[in-house]
């Protein structure tokens, strides 16, 4: 690890100031970035630690929403009264997330910025990643490319500068994107919001952004809007082990039922994309449609349309499909229905 | 070992002792001042030898990228401070078993997977070695040597040893911080992603899938892991079967 300078900001406004400094970096929970650094992908001059701003509340907004703070812990905002009660999906995608200690510790803010887990961008080792090292190219697509993208992905070729099937490895954001969740952020100009759908990216040409969120921002909020998935909503994982292991593909579905018909739909997938994947095709085929196995598998084909696979997960797509329409199938049953009783 | 084993530093960099007690002159300003000589140093004998001035100033700037930064640090552990002084690079857990002494917390993968390093910071479970100690300034920090009253072990540790919750017992300093968590979170009635699969989230009863959902955090390689759940069962108070 790289020697760096450590500060403590008390307020927003100090921590913006400081974050202009050259390779400053903002410091929430750690559980990424200090990893990150033991491995010599991330070596920051300097670590701005926000934990102690006032970031760290939960409170309704006036229009039946919630608005969290970006440093609310992932294991408080598990369990927040207004989260279990009004936005099960989050409390369970993020129940699902990572061990008890690191939901302790990892942010909502961080979270959101939580880097990708391809073997190859993570292992220095290995010359090739677009990602780590801008127009070195991309060891993951001709390698162990199990856990890697199918949806969305830039695929030029191993030695193009713009290759990158990584995958962001969040479950809270699957959640966000289906719920409909926009950012706070401020910076030294000001405030302004994103659309969670605008926060992530797509590789594109430039694979070493995950965000359009800028080095100088710091993210503020989160802010969902009033929940109408409470009663019909589920979080499916699937992943080699049954707990604490990234997603080979997840599902946050939610569905607002009329009778036995669905109102509308919130449908995104993780572990499939360079982004939380969330489908509006698939969310409009569902609205109006009765809540039945056909129309959760035509759903499913819609969010998977142009999906591509690689030597190693071309299961996925597969995969992908089932998980869909069993979580559909559960949120149709009910949030607090279980699958296990 | 007088820097955390993830650091680079240079093999003929002077020593320097953490514990600020016993060298007052270690300030972050005293520091930084030897580092500038250093650097200001290498400048000079590259211009001195002849060499383009680029080279010479990247010389100095490496030089500076790689000197550790110091800080003050006041640590509270087991009800106990100390005055550390450390290289920002050190993690809580290298400092609390190379400068505390406090060798209970164990390091195993180093990379926030294992558990080993479970601590509780501010009442709540963490890994120590993804914690910075810098970072963990001003809370208050059990490790596994603050959970016995003297001789009286904990329910948590009597438990494992009554069910001998352990093998080579390294990963079980982590596992006992753990489970001590895992109680004071159950009788809050928090949730888990057994609870949302077993449709039960209204203070959810800790059942053995439960625990092993809540333990999941803490690697056994040994596999004790049928006495392990016996344990955390029995520091429950719900019995040894099932």
């Amino acid at each position: 690890m790289n020697p760096f300078d450590y500060q403590r900001a008390s307020s927003s406004e100090e921590a913006i100031r400081h974050i202009g400094a050259r390779g400053a970096k903002f410091l929430g929970g750690g559980t990424n970035l200090i990893d990150l650094m033991k491995l010599g992908v991330e070596h920051p001059a300097m670590l701005i630690d926000i934990t102690k701003l006032d970031l760290a509340k939960v409170e309704p907004t006036a229009n039946g929403g919630l608005m969290i703070g970006a440093l609310v812990r992932n294991s408080d905002l598990a369990n927040h009264p207004q989260v279990v009660e009004r936005y099960p999906l989050l409390s369970q995608a993020l129940l699902s997330g990572a061990s008890p200690q690191l939901r302790n510790m990892a942010t909502t803010g961080g979270n959101l910025l939580q880097r990708t887990r391809c073997y190859y961008f993570n292992d220095t080792a290995f010359s090739a990643c677009n990602k780590r090292e801008p127009g070195s190219g991309c060891a993951a697509i001709q390698g162990f490319n199990r856990i890697h993208a199918i949806l969305g992905q830039s695929d030029h070729g191993p030695t193009n500068g713009e290759t990158c099937i990584a995958t962001n490895p969040s479950d809270m954001n699957v959640a966000l994107a289906a719920l409909g969740a926009t950012v706070h952020i401020q910076n030294a100009k000001g405030k302004h919001a994103m659309p969670i759908s605008a926060f992530h990216r797509l590789p594109g040409s430039t694979p070493q952004l995950d965000t359009n969120l800028k080095p100088d921002e710091l993210i503020t909020a989160v802010e969902l809007p009033a929940p109408v998935f409470q009663k019909h909503s589920w979080y499916l994982k699937v992943r080699d082990r049954q707990s604490y292991a990234f997603a080979l593909v997840s599902v946050a579905a939610g569905l607002e039922m009329d009778g036995d018909t669905v109102k509308s739909a919130g449908l995104a997938l993780g572990g499939v994309a360079h982004k939380p994947w969330r489908s509006l095709e698939a969310e409009q085929s569902l609205a109006g449609a009765p809540a039945n196995r056909q129309s959760f598998e035509k759903a499913a084909g819609l969010a998977l349309n142009g999906a591509k696979g690689y030597e190693h997960n071309a299961f996925k797509i597969q995969l992908a499909k089932q998980s869909i329409l069993r979580a559909l199938t559960s949120a149709a049953r009910g949030t607090t229905a279980g699958v296990e009783a | 070992m007088k820097h955390p084993p993830c650091s680079e530093i240079e093999p003929d960099e002077p020593p320097f002792d953490p514990v600020q007690s016993e060298a007052p002159a270690a300030s972050k300003q005293g520091v930084s001042r030897r580092k500038f000589v250093q650097s200001a140093g290498a400048l000079g004998v590259g211009m001195a030898a002849g060499l383009p001035r680029l080279a010479a100033a990247q010389a100095a700037h490496r030089a500076a990228a790689s000197a550790a930064k110091l800080l003050d640090v006041q640590l509270n552990v087991n009800g106990k401070t100390q005055q550390l002084n450390l290289d920002t690079r050190t993690t809580l857990l290298d400092a609390l078993r190379e400068y505390m002494d406090l060798t209970g917390s164990k390091k195993g993968c180093d990379h926030g997977q294992c558990g080993a390093c479970t601590v509780m910071l501010d009442g709540r479970r963490v890994n120590s070695c993804l914690t910075l100690a810098v970072a963990a300034a001003g809370a208050e920090i059990v490790t596994v040597e603050g959970l016995a009253k003297g001789d009286d072990l904990s329910r948590v540790q009597q438990a494992f040893m009554d069910h001998d919750g352990f093998q080579c017992g390294y990963c079980t300093p982590g596992q006992i911080c753990s489970a001590t968590a895992l109680i004071e979170e159950a009788g809050k009635g928090q949730l888990s992603q057994v609870s949302w699969r077993s449709g039960k989230t209204a203070h959810p009863e800790i059942t053995d899938d439960e625990i092993r959902e809540r333990m999941s955090g803490n690697i056994c390689r040994c596999g004790a892991y049928p006495n392990i759940v016996a344990a955390v069962r029995t520091a429950l108070g719900k019995g040894a079967s099932a």
